[in-house]
């Protein structure tokens, strides 16, 4: 169904470098090569100020490298004539969810970015009645946005982005700002877009638990790629996370620390199901 | 607090006025306005009350909801009565007080000038309760479309009018929130002269002009993200096509004023 072989965005010795303020501030990015697969699940990690959301910008074309490249299914970032084109295959949901939505009702919202792209009407209008079925947000169709809750506002925002029928949705901390109900929902919601439609996803989070559910794991500090790999490799890396200021998941926190006590516990655990299973299994060797 | 603002409180449903084309609901009122203003007789006034009225209860809109609109004009209805009882001559003397006099004349005018106020007002009420904000910002930035000639972005302020209307609420929200923080460490809106009150809600406007601008940024960058580009041609969800009703019922009022006209009422 998909081919996962095929590269969607490539990024190529990118570096990006803010103007205005100091003249000596380090580059936000620099020497960053980096390509996303069909289909792929990319968590991107990283500290504050680390360059996560720049990157991202990178990739939707909202801003131009400084020096190298990034192409979208093969369209230059520099392309301006292309740039609808490349906000098509590439769409980005932000960390909040209130100042996202532009329209006065969520079809209204949905439509707003097949309207940019000049379709015509009854096209807009079967595309917004599909998302919103794939969704589940037939029933708030009508709804203002401001009585949504955070969510659901998350989710209508993924919605007007799928509309525009994507290669690849980019995430900038979408689950920051909402409640843990909410959270899981566009978790579930991006998991199942990304598995069930070949949806690749570039998501930037804070939350270790959420790198977990990626295929790869690519590791941001001061504006350079530092580490990438599995969930596994990555989260269990417990040195280089705190090396950088960051946590990994409970699971793997804990099993470090049980480790230390003594306990046998095997590599490779990174979520609680496996803390779990490999805790009871210990009990049985004993 | 945003129950007092009538204006742009939609009230929906399905009757025949809400579903005109808001364009073809402008233009109607502005010639029944125009109507109204040259109209000088009380069989006319009573007519086009009466049309008022008429399609005020085919809209099903509760009636309550014109009248919490008409009571803004209370105050000017008020000052029309004592300008034209008491200081318009002519006519038979109804009641003197001293050495003022209410005659004939002036109360006949007054009563037809707060008659034709009350009309006025009741057909534009007719307009905002049955066309969502959204789709009347629509309907006069289509009329806005000549000036795009004289280099005014029309459609460039239709979207802005219409973010302005997605943002009202969250703003009203923010600075609830806002009052409540600042109520929480002692702030007082309440008491105080007038001078003390609107110096106490610096500490709020502020802080709401700050995050005002920074859901502005975010915006602008959602919407650049999602294509939209300033200048470029865009399509619509729904478009409002005129339909055979919108073209009666335009014809309907273009007659009605010629029949005024010719007959001089």
């Amino acid at each position: 169904m998909v081919n996962r072989s095929e590269i969607i965005i490539e990024a190529k010795d990118l570096a990006y470098q803010y103007t205005g303020e100091e003249e000596a501030s380090s580059p936000a990015l620099s020497g960053v090569n980096i390509s996303v697969h069909r289909g792929e699940y990319i968590a991107l990690i990283g500290p504050n100020g680390s360059g996560k959301t720049t990157l991202l910008k990178l990739f939707n074309a909202l801003l131009v490298p400084t020096n190298g490249e990034v192409r979208v299914e093969g369209i230059s970032t520099f392309d301006e004539e292309n740039i609808l084109s490349i906000r098509r295959h590439c769409g980005m949901i932000f960390q909040n969810p209130d100042n996202q939505l532009v329209a006065t009702t969520v079809e209204e919202d949905i439509a707003f970015g097949l309207e940019n792209l000049t379709l015509p009407s009854a096209e807009i209008q079967k595309r917004v009645g599909q998302v919103s079925s794939v969704l589940g947000l037939q029933d708030l169709l009508q709804q203002a946005p401001h009585m949504l809750s955070g969510g659901e506002k998350q989710r209508v925002a993924i919605a007007g982005v799928l509309a525009m029928q994507p290669g690849c949705i980019l995430m900038d901390e979408p689950t920051a700002m909402l409640d843990p109900a909410g959270r899981n929902d566009v978790l579930q919601t991006v998991q199942h877009l990304n598995s069930e439609q070949g949806l690749a996803v570039v998501h930037v989070t804070h939350f270790p638990e959420e790198a977990v559910m990626a295929d790869r794991v690519v590791v941001l500090e001061d504006g350079r790629l530092v580490a990438q790999g599995s969930p596994k490799e990555i989260l269990g890396n417990t040195s280089l996370l705190h090396g950088l200021g960051l946590q990994s998941t409970a699971a793997v926190e804990l099993a470090s620390l049980l480790r230390q006590d003594g306990f046998d516990l095997p590599e490779g655990i990174i979520t609680n199901r496996e803390l779990v299973n490999s805790i009871c299994s210990l009990e049985q060797t004993d | 607090m945003s129950r007092s603002i009538t204006l742009g409180q939609y009230y929906p449903g399905k009757s025949l006025i809400h579903r005109l084309n808001p364009r073809a609901k402008i233009l109607s009122l502005v010639m029944v306005l125009i109507l109204l203003f040259s109209l000088h007789t009380y069989e006319a006034l009573l007519a086009q009350l009466a049309v008022a009225l008429l399609l005020i209860w085919n809209t099903r809109v509760p009636f309550r909801y014109f009248l919490r609109g008409l009571r803004p004009i209370l105050y000017i209805a008020l000052f029309a009565i004592i300008i034209y009882f008491f200081f318009t001559s002519g006519g038979v003397v109804l009641l003197r007080i001293g050495f003022i006099t209410v005659e004939s004349h002036g109360v006949q005018q007054g009563i037809f000038i707060i008659l034709r106020l009350i009309t006025l007002v009741l057909f534009s009420l007719l307009l905002t309760l049955t066309t969502t904000p959204l789709a009347l910002t629509h309907g006069i930035g289509y009329f806005l479309k000549p000036l795009r000639y004289v280099g005014l972005p029309t459609e460039e302020i239709a979207m802005i009018m219409a973010i302005a209307l997605r943002f009202i609420p969250t703003l009203m929200e923010e600075s609830q929130r806002l009052m409540r923080a600042q109520v929480s460490r002692g702030a007082d809106f309440e008491t105080g002269s007038i001078f003390r009150r609107a110096k106490s809600l610096v500490p709020l406007i502020v802080p709401l002009f700050v995050s005002a601008f920074r859901r502005a940024d975010d915006l602008a960058l959602a919407m650049e993200a999602r294509g939209y580009q300033v200048g470029a041609v865009r399509t619509r969800m729904y478009e409002d096509t005129i339909m055979p009703l919108d073209w009666t019922v335009l014809l309907v009022v273009i007659a009605m004023v010629a029949v005024a006209w010719i007959l001089g009422l």
